[in-house]
């Protein structure tokens, strides 16, 4: 309690605020007044109505057979989520989705913090490459499947044209679960890389100039610069992009029913595709709604474990 | 800013991976305005537009059968009135959560934060269901709950972080002065959040504007139909035609291109204003 006492010293007395230890202790306490806490009331109301319950509603319906429409259901434990187990689709689309998720935020990561270093310097035309690199990141991932479906596709896509031009025999992209696995996940990659951009473009601003110049003029050189001062103050940047992309490429969805429609057979589904697969198509309500936990459990596991591992090496200012 | 010169092999890796990069993020849209540009029986090369003679019976296809301005009035709507909930929501729920650390916040900011993580599709059933019990379904305002609802985790997750980067020496500035909280929120800390703002107001717009998997099932009404959900269907209803379905796709984009383009400046514009330096 003598924190408290401290900081009423602080919130009293002017003069002492500009000392900087009484400030530190005064933030760590929290200098307002619990009444502050009404300002995310209206923000919780919506997100308890419309986010909270639909999650717990899909835990309990996960333990029924309920077909989605029909008034009855009956209880049938955890058989659903043994199913999932020795399902050799399921097991497919949970393979296909970590690799969705893993492979996106790798390619993401490289390319958007060299993108970001590259436009980060001053030349003619910057803000217009920013705007191109960025431009995708508006566009529907429907929309975009489709244009990349242009691209792709066996006859008249623009990537058989050129074979065939050079020679080559067209390649049926996505008759290939291998082709078509890498496809989706460069075309995610590509549209959503803008975003890993601005975030470490975002990042580098906050990087005092008088901290690099300073260094320079000790002769630090370009790498060594990089090495030891941006990188580690990126770290904040480099957490939120990472965690952000990792979630995106884990629920990818629309782009697989655009682009391979799941196929060939189910090898491009993602857990979300087939879980679409399997409540609409199949009216499995219950099996469906044991996935869509699963795949919530995924995400949450691997973006807390995340968080907990990038938060440890965070650098402050 | 690095001002440091770059040697001569490394500027020309980096502009020809710039080009690269460019080239590689235009070639869809090329290829979409070149589909869109030719009639179906037109068999040419899809590398190729045919701007000097445009067929626009495409155009008037996505229009006529495909609803498109209908449905780009009504993704407005909803994208519009979101957005703004969705800032101004979201920055409120941040402010308590940047500043009183108190256990039930931490505990509060990690529950918002885990709900970005939900996959709209695993809560399909559940949250359709609702929607029905409520008469929801084919409502803007259902629609518009959902997507704030689906918005406000990532806005509160960018709000917190960039609010914790302003100092409170400010908020302590203004109480001292006879601010009381709601004052130093809407006054002093939200106005200097103009960059988070614009971000989170470019995230959540596009997000809402190019909702499928959720709108697709809110908003079944043809006069009702979002953007995204009418491009697909008309994609369903002419498949083999692939021009109309690639001119709606340009139509889809145009207006959040346009704003695109009008918020950019702020976008960009420095992402913590540190007002004390």
């Amino acid at each position: 309690m003598t924190s408290t006492l401290g900081q009423h010293a602080v919130t009293t007395a002017p003069g002492t605020s500009q000392a900087a230890p009484p400030r530190r202790r005064a933030r760590k306490s929290g200098f307002q007044s619990p009444s502050i806490n009404l300002f995310y009331v209206p923000a919780l109301a919506i997100l308890a109505v419309f986010s909270i319950y639909p999650v717990i509603s899909g835990i309990s319906l996960s333990v029924t057979n309920w077909d989605g429409y029909s008034p009855d259901r009956s209880f049938v434990g955890i058989s659903n989520y043994l199913r999932l187990g020795t399902d050799p689709i399921f097991r497919m689309v949970f393979t296909n989705t970590l690799i969705y998720g893993i492979g996106s935020t790798i390619i993401q990561q490289v390319l958007g913090l060299g993108l970001a270093l590259a436009l980060n310097r001053r030349f003619r035309g910057r803000s217009v490459a920013r705007a191109i690199i960025y431009l995708p990141v508006l566009v529907s991932p429907v929309i975009m499947g489709t244009m990349y479906y242009l691209l792709f596709q066996y006859n008249f896509g623009a990537l058989n044209t050129v074979i065939t031009g050079l020679g080559g025999e067209p390649v049926a992209w996505f008759a290939n679960a291998n082709y078509a696995v890498i496809i989706v996940v460069l075309v995610n990659s590509l549209q959503f890389v803008g975003i890993s951009m601005i975030i470490y473009l975002a990042g580098l601003q906050t990087i005092p100039a008088e901290l690099t110049e300073a260094a320079a003029l000790d002769g630090a050189g370009s790498w060594r610069l990089f090495r030891h001062i941006t990188l580690p103050l990126l770290q904040p940047a480099f957490a939120t992009s990472v965690v952000l992309n990792l979630i995106g490429g884990l629920k990818l969805f629309d782009v697989i029913r655009v682009l391979t429609g799941g196929g060939p057979g189910y090898s491009t589904n993602s857990v979300s595709t087939y879980l679409s697969i399997v409540y609409f198509g199949e009216q499995n309500a219950g099996y469906a709604s044991a996935m869509g936990v699963v795949l919530f459990l995924l995400i949450a596991v691997c973006t807390l474990g995340l968080n907990k591992l990038l938060d440890r090496g965070r650098v402050d200012l | 800013m690095n001002k440091q010169p770059l040697s001569a092999t490394l500027r020309t890796a980096l502009i020809l991976g710039l080009a690269l990069m460019a080239f590689m993020q235009l070639l869809p849209f090329w290829l979409a305005v070149s589909t869109a540009s030719k009639p179906p029986t037109d068999l040419s090369s899809v590398l190729i537009p045919r701007f000097h003679d445009i067929a626009w019976s495409n155009f008037e296809q996505a229009i006529e059968y495909g609803n498109i301005l209908v449905a780009i009035r009504n993704t407005a709507l909803v994208t519009v009135i979101a957005t703004v909930l969705v800032c101004v929501l979201g920055g409120m729920a941040a402010y308590p959560l940047a500043r009183r650390l108190s256990l039930f916040n931490r505990f509060t900011a990690t529950l918002i934060l885990s709900l970005i993580m939900i996959p709209p599709l695993s809560t399909i059933v559940p949250l359709y269901t609702l929607l029905s019990n409520l008469g929801a379904i084919n409502t803007y305002w259902g629609q518009i709950a959902v997507s704030v609802a689906g918005g406000l985790p990532l806005s509160v997750f960018l709000y917190t972080a960039f609010m914790r980067s302003v100092p409170t020496a400010l908020d302590e500035a203004a109480q001292i002065d006879g601010a009381n909280v709601a004052q130093v929120f809407f006054r002093i800390i939200f106005p200097l959040l103009k960059p988070v703002t614009a971000t989170v107001a470019i995230l959540t717009g596009v997000g809402v504007w190019n909702d499928y998997a959720l709108s697709n099932y809110i908003l079944t009404d043809p006069d009702k139909r979002m953007i995204a959900p009418a491009v697909a269907g008309f994609f369903a209803q002419q498949s083999s035609n692939l021009g109309a379905g690639a001119a709606a796709s340009l139509m889809a984009v145009v207006p959040i291109l346009v704003a695109y383009l009008m918020l950019q400046k702020m976008f960009m514009s420095g992402m913590v204003a540190g007002a004390v330096k």
